[in-house]
Parts: structure tokens; sequence; C-alpha cells
């Protein structure tokens, strides 16, 4: 992996009078996070490798403000809110594609009325579509036989209602896909939704992110595939504190495909 | 004198739809002590909504040993309710059995043998029903605010459905001239050798009382409905058609914020200008009481029927946290119902009482437990969102009462100074695409 990302940002790409296809919008996770910043490279290999025109914003880009509205902070998150739409809608964003389940609920769903009108995509829904137009390929070839299952994030799966998506892209790998008792509409939270990420659990006998991981492992899985890097965290600590880092691995579903193509 | 029957009913039919209309007319009032919301957009949906989820009962099958038992008794209610309408024109106009005269025997007697049979259904549902309740020992009828009055509430209501089944058959099983036409009877048939010793006179009298302990126990039962977490057999229909036509994870913007935010954003603002509307009210953010949620919200509670599967779905319920989504709202509803009394008591006008339904029924520890997962949202079976209570009530906390927990304090202004809920530089932002 030594060969260099390609990462335009949309004022350069101003600067050259091109507007790319595509947004990027990599999130907080995404951009500060050591592991979430694994993937944030995964999807963008990908995006390199079927040479998709896309940008990011970089240093432009801040907060959506979905933590802060969980938390009950409307004003700070239209305040951020706001700001984002500006620069978005300067530059003239039609469609945004991002690796965070959080970013795409607001994005998606919250922004519209505040004046933020675009296209949202989930990462597993545009590298699927990129499958379906035949600008990615993939081959299962080390994932064969892998026992593979998909925990849905809240905020992917019942929030919006794609379940799909990232389970077609299992399925490409040739690995055997495996449900957890509690999956799709029923799929149980990591624990991280909804601020949870930033405090302390209220007191409780379990953390949820065990109880979930618990899930995970009656089904004996070689890998748990995640699709945000939220959930990512709570199921990597999850397996981690049942001693199962050795044969677990915790994984989004952009870095499997990234995998799989040795990129 | 041969008409003091047909008054007497006349009577018991106006005196029980009487009271139960008084009682629906103060339900609305209570309701609409929530602020207004939007529900005109997206009608063809809404009414489908309804039709799938409350009339077809979608959402109750995906467990299916309860989901087919309460099939069984509401197809059983919604049908057998054609013969209280016989009934009532038998009990108001002296006639007896009137339908069997206007239908042909074949056609009547096909209606009442499968009243008859669903009798019967309902009887085994509601026993199926009691066990789990009081002998099978299901987590979520556990649940600490399942003690006292709402156990009792479900057991009342159960109880009432063996007795009105019993009489419905007793009724048909001890009527002369019915079990002689011999058409229908499919239940009934079997029952009436029971009765065989007794004289025709007291048959009759069986008969008759049976009949009017039906009726009667219908219109107590309809009474009840207004103080009974069963009001939902009526108001699954309108909350079904108002629940939310959007994606779950959607929030409302507040409106209130916007107007500020704007004007904070806006350069050419005059922050001293006097405001367009000096009559309004400041909004207060949020609520802490049950009149600062909307009327969807509180209809919201008057349905709720304390099944506890949004509970039994919620991982900070599942993880031993104090949140219980239905908890929410049952406090919802016994705050609304409180804050109604409290009107009526004082001539129609609210008089403080000191207490809100923040803190004084549900706790900050029970809204901070919440993951905004929507598991609570998609298990209703009647389109219920706890959900937006807790947000609503998160809101309060944080922008009028700055009581958010200290990490979460953290957060915030780490988004609000940097854009970001870590203390990053915004300017490091795409450092990643540098780093090996």
């Amino acid at each position: 992996m030594s060969e260099t990302l390609i990462v335009p940002t949309m004022a350069q790409m101003m600067a050259e009078g091109k507007q790319p296809e595509v947004l990027f919008w990599v999130g907080c996770a995404g951009s500060f996070d050591d592991r979430a910043k694994k993937i944030t490279k995964a999807f963008v290999r990908i995006l390199n490798k079927a040479k998709v025109s896309f940008a990011v914003l970089g240093t432009e880009e801040s907060c959506t403000g979905d933590p802060a509205k969980r938390a009950g902070n409307e004003f700070l998150f239209q305040m951020q809110a706001v700001t984002n739409i500006e620069v978005l809608n300067a530059y003239e964003v039609k469609t945004i594609v991002t690796t965070c389940p959080h970013c795409f609920n607001t994005l998606k769903n919250e922004y519209p009325s505040l004046g933020g009108n675009y296209t949202v995509m989930h990462h597993t829904q545009f590298l699927r579509n990129l499958l379906d137009e035949g600008k990615l390929t993939i081959e299962g070839g080390q994932f064969k036989g892998k026992r593979i299952t998909f925990h849905d994030p809240c905020y992917l799966g019942r929030a919006n209602n794609v379940y799909e998506a990232p389970r077609d892209l299992i399925r490409k790998l040739d690995a055997e896909l495996v449900e957890m008792k509690s999956c799709k509409s029923r799929g149980l939270c990591c624990g991280a939704g909804g601020a949870q990420m930033f405090k302390e659990a209220e007191p409780g006998n379990k953390e949820v992110n065990i109880e979930r991981t618990e899930q995970a492992l009656e089904i004996q899985p070689d890998i748990i595939a995640a699709g945000c890097p939220f959930c990512n965290t709570m199921m990597t600590d999850g397996v981690k504190n049942k001693e199962k880092e050795g044969q677990i691995k915790v994984m989004d579903v952009a870095e499997l495909i990234a995998n799989a193509q040795d990129l | 004198m041969q008409f003091i029957p047909n008054i007497l009913f006349a009577i018991a039919l106006i005196l029980g739809v009487g009271y139960f209309s008084r009682n629906v007319k103060k339900l609305i009032r209570n309701i609409k002590l929530g602020h207004d919301v939007d529900v005109s957009d997206e009608k063809g949906k809404r009414f489908n909504n309804m039709l799938r989820i409350a009339f077809g009962q979608s959402k109750m099958v995906v467990r299916p040993v309860a989901g087919i038992m309460h099939f069984i008794v509401y197809i059983g209610f919604v049908i057998i309710n054609l013969e209280v309408l016989e009934i009532i024109i038998d009990g108001l106009f002296g006639t007896h059995r009137i339908f069997s005269s206007v239908l042909s025997s074949s056609v009547y007697g096909f209606l009442i043998g499968s009243f008859e049979i669903l009798a019967v259904l309902v009887l085994i549902a509601v026993v199926v029903f009691w066990l789990r309740r009081n002998t099978i020992k299901l987590k979520r009828f556990l649940n600490p605010e399942m003690k006292g009055w709402p156990k009792n509430d479900a057991n009342y209501i159960l109880y009432f459905e063996v007795v009105l089944m019993c009489l419905f058959l007793t009724m048909n099983a001890t009527d002369a001239p019915f079990q002689e036409m011999n058409s229908g009877n499919v239940i009934s048939g079997f029952m009436a050798p029971w009765f065989s010793g007794f004289s025709e006179g007291t048959l009759h009298i069986i008969e008759r009382s049976a009949w009017w302990l039906h009726i009667i126990g219908i219109l107590v039962f309809l009474n009840y409905l207004y103080f009974s977490k069963h009001l939902h057999i009526l108001l699954a229909f309108p909350n079904t058609y108002f629940g939310s036509v959007h994606p779950k994870g959607e929030l409302d913007n507040l409106e209130s914020v916007t107007n500020e935010v704007k004007l904070m954003m806006d350069p050419n603002a005059d922050p001293f200008a006097a405001p367009a509307n000096p009559d309004a009210v400041p909004a207060k953010f949020g609520a802490s009481d049950v009149t600062d949620l909307s009327w969807l919200q509180l209809l919201n509670a008057y349905t709720c029927t304390e099944c506890g599967r949004c509970t039994s779905e919620c991982p900070a319920n599942q993880t031993g946290k104090k949140l219980s989504p239905r908890k929410i709202m049952m406090d919802t509803r016994d705050r609304l119902e409180e804050v109604g009394k409290n009107i009526d008591a004082n001539g129609g006008e609210f008089k403080d009482d000191g207490k809100q339904l923040l803190n004084d029924y549900i706790t900050a520890e029970e809204l901070w437990a919440c993951t905004s997962c929507n598991a609570c949202v998609e298990a209703c079976p009647v389109s219920i969102n706890p959900l937006t209570i807790i947000i609503d009530m998160r809101r309060y906390l944080v922008m009028e009462q700055s009581a958010a927990p200290m990490e979460l304090n953290n957060m915030m202004s780490n988004v609000e100074n940097n854009g970001a809920p870590w203390p990053y530089n915004q300017m490091d932002r795409l450092n990643w695409a540098s780093e090996s």
C-alpha cells in the first residue's frame, strides 16, 4: 500500500474549474479517529481504483451537528447545519457520499428543511452502484468460506431502511453471510448513538456493546462487518473485552472490498 | 306497561353512550393541550399506514404467538359487534332477533355461527393471554412500571372479555326459538342440553338475563376504556394515520431555533429591533411538561396499551438501565390526566400544582440512557414514538437548564469551537490523506 492516495479538495477542483461528480463527506470520526481513518483510506482507494470523480471538503468540513442534536442542543446543531449548508451550496454540491451513517442521516433528512438539498448516499449504497454499473469488480478469493456477519448501524438500518446494500456487497465476496439473532429492522444498537459515544453509560448491569458482541459471538463469525465508524469502535471494544481479538476481526464493508481487491 | 323494557333499554343506552361521549370530549380537550403539529401532508401514505398497521395488524405478527392470538380477539371484537347492532334494534323496538326475519335463515345462521366460533376462539386466546401475563412470567410484563394498576387493568380487561363471550353463548344456548331454527347454533347447540332440565319460563329468564347483562356489559366496557390502557382499540386508527411518514432517523428542526439562528447569521439583522410580534410568548425550548409536547405526542400516550414491545427491544433497558420507553408513554399519560383533572377542578383553568413531567415523573437518568436507536419506534404496533418525547425533554435540559452531563458539555464545546466532537483542530481535518 505504498501508492499515494489521490484526494482532491473542492477548493482545488474549483480553482481548476472542475466540478466532481460526488462529494465524499469524511466526517469527524473518519478524519480524526485512528481506526476510522483506515476506513476512510480504504474507501478512497476504491474510489481511486474505480476512477470516480470525487472531492472532499477537507478543512472546510465541519461536524454535521448530529451528536449535538441528539444530545438536545438544537442551537448548536442548526448553527453547524447552516454553516455547512453555506459551504456545500457555494460549491454547488449535488451528490454526497459518506462512510458515516450519522452524517448520512443528518445530511439526507435534517438538512433539507434548512436549505440543504442533496442526493445523499451511504458508501455501501455507492459501492453497490459502482458494482452494478460495472465500474467496480469484486473478487472474493481471500474471504472464500469465511463467516461474516453484518451489524446493522441504527442510523443506516432502522433510521433509513437501508439493509440490503451492505449485504449485497458481502455476498459478492464469496463469503458465508450469517445473521445474528437480532438483525435488520430488529438489530440491536452498538450503544454509541444519541451522543452516548461521548459519555459514560448510565448505571445498569451491562454495557450495550457487550450485549451486542455476545449476540455476534453466538454465531461464531470470522469477521464482524460494520458500516459505521462508531459501531466499529464499539464492536472492536466488545471483541477485546471477550478476548477474541485473535480470532474475530471487526472490519468496515469498505475495508473488506479494498482488501479483496488487494488495494 | 309493555314498553317498560324498551324505555329501560333506551335509558341504559343513553346513559352508556352519553357518559362515554363526555369522557371522549375530555380526552380530546386533554390531547389539544399539546401544541400544534402539521400532519396534512402525504394523505395517501397515511391512509395506507392506517390500513396496513391498524386494520391489517401488520406489526403485531412480528411476534407470531401474541400476534395471532391478538388477531383473533381483534377480529372477534370487530365482527361480534355486528351482533350488538341487532341487540340495540331489538332492545329499542321490542323485536327479537330482527336480522333473522330480514335475512334468509341460512345467511343469518352463517353469521351467528361465525360469531359463535369466534367467541370460542376469543375465549381460548384470552386464556392464553392471561397465562402469559400471570403464570408464564414474560419479562416484558414484569417491569417495575407494570406493578399495581397497570397489571390489574390488563387482567380486568381479560375477565371482561371472558364474561362477555360466555354471556353471548349462554344467550344463544337458552334461546328456544333460535335453537329450534337449528341454523348457526354451531357452539350453543352443544350447550343447549345443559339447560334441558329447566322449564320454558326459567329458560326465558336466563336468556333475557344473559341478553341484558351482555349489552350492559358492553356499555360498561365502553366506559371503562377511558380509564384503561384499552383505549388503543379506538385510538390505534388515528394514531397510525397521524404517525410519522418520514424516515425514522429524521428529527424535527425546531422552528423557534431556526429563527434565532437566522438572526444570528444575518449580517443585516438589527439585534435591537422590536420583535415583530411583541405579544408572542417567548418560546420555551424543549419540553418539561406535557403542555410543551405536541398533540400527536399526547395522542401517542393515550394510545399506548402498555404491551412493552418497545421496552423489550430497548438496548438501554436490556442492559439494566432505568430507561423504559413504555414508562415514558405511561408517565406522559398519567401526567396529562393529572393536568386534565386539575383543569376540571379549577373551573377550566390550570392551576400550578408545583409538578411537571420532568423529574416528578421522568428523571434525567432515564433520558440520558437513550441511544436514539429507534428500536422502540420500530417495535410499536400502533406507531407510537417515545423517542421524540425523550429528545424534546433533552432539549429542555440542555437549552433551558444547561443540565447536560459534563462529558456531553465537553463534546458540544468541541463541536462549537473546532467543528468536531473531539478536541482536534479543524485545520488538521485532511491530515489522514497524507499519513501513511
